[in-house]
């Protein structure tokens, strides 16, 4: 998968499980301020990912990690 | 904040204290009262969370930091023994109650909560559970018990992996590795564990527990030396300043590992 379908992806995902719009949804926007995700809400987003994308995400190579892009690129780098 | 079921055989034991099923003296408390009325004919204990948000976040980090913060610190040791001995007291009779104990997990199990988790026989995980133990993030160990009980389940690698990184796994990889029985999809756990219940129920009462008596032993000397270590990590000063960090934090996810 390009890095292009990756954030297409991921954006979708997000947008389905937080209830968002994902044609409001922008590879720079922080994700968490944007879709308003705790801290419970971020935990059972990595599992989502995970089976998504069929990678592992330990969370301490996500900290730091705010936009859809960079999340996006983290996950390309995994796979 | 607890509540219980009993019904043909079957415990269910739900937690349901905001945010996440913390444990702290109450949760503690509460755990302490089931214990002293289970009925020794019952073939099934089911625990559960009532919360969106997960099974449990581990032990209350605000109870604990407001406890130490009302003491001397020469007091602050005997405060923490004092509740590590009462709750492995707890995990340990709930680890070896004469009936099949089903824990049906979702979301967060971290810390304490994944230690407690542990006590069961069987978990059943829905596919957003994800269990942790990021004690090393707060200067301590595990203290409740958790890693003796994970090392009768499964090898030191994956244990060394989650104690040393602090990282949290899926509960597809937990599956992969043995710690979980069965996954099912989000909000299908409790009817997987009733299911199983049933299937229980069919079983010899003696032979069951006789069976759960020849596999599942106390790993005594192990716990009795991770209570050590605990009390000695959490006097020092990482863990206060860890907690201090914690309850003041206003970040939105002070729980990612």
């Amino acid at each position: 998968m390009k890095h292009d379908d990756t954030l297409s992806a991921l954006i979708q995902l997000a947008a389905k499980r937080f209830g968002a719009d994902a044609s409001q949804l922008r590879p720079e926007d922080d994700l968490f301020e944007r879709l308003g995700i705790d801290s419970f809400q971020a935990v059972e987003l990595i599992s989502d990912l995970e089976d998504k994308f069929d990678v592992e995400l330990p969370d301490y190579e996500l900290q730091g990690i705010k936009t859809f892009a960079a999340l996006a690129a983290r996950i390309d780098a995994r796979r | 904040m607890i509540d219980w079921t009993y019904e043909a055989g079957v415990y269910e034991l739900v937690l349901a204290a905001p945010p996440c099923n913390e444990i702290g003296t109450t949760m503690l408390a509460g755990l302490q009262r089931f214990l002293a009325q289970v009925d020794p004919d019952a073939h099934t204990l089911v625990i559960r969370s009532g919360l969106r948000q997960g099974f449990c976040a581990g032990a209350d980090l605000r109870e604990l930091y407001r406890g130490l913060c009302d003491i001397p610190q020469d007091q602050h040791a005997a405060q923490i023994r004092g509740f590590i001995d009462a709750i492995h007291d707890v995990m340990d009779r709930l680890d070896m109650l004469p009936l099949t104990t089903i824990g049906v997990v979702h979301g967060v199990c971290f810390g304490g909560g994944f230690e407690l988790a542990l006590t069961c026989d069987m978990l059943i995980a829905e596919k957003s559970a994800r269990f942790c133990f990021p004690e090393l993030r707060l200067g301590i160990v595990p203290g409740f018990g958790g890693i003796p009980r994970l090392r009768r389940d499964v090898g030191n690698g994956l244990i060394r992996d989650l104690l040393l990184s602090g990282r949290s796994i899926g509960a597809k990889k937990a599956h992969g590795c043995g710690l979980v029985s069965q996954i099912v999809a989000g909000g299908e756990g409790l009817a997987a564990a009733r299911a199983l219940a049933a299937q229980s129920a069919k079983f010899d009462p003696v032979a069951r527990k006789a069976a759960k008596a020849f596999i599942k032993k106390l790993p005594r000397e192990e716990l009795a030396e991770e209570r050590e270590l605990f009390v000695r990590l959490a006097q020092g000063p990482a863990l206060f300043a860890a907690l201090k960090r914690f309850v003041e934090s206003t970040d939105l996810r002070p729980y990612l590992p």
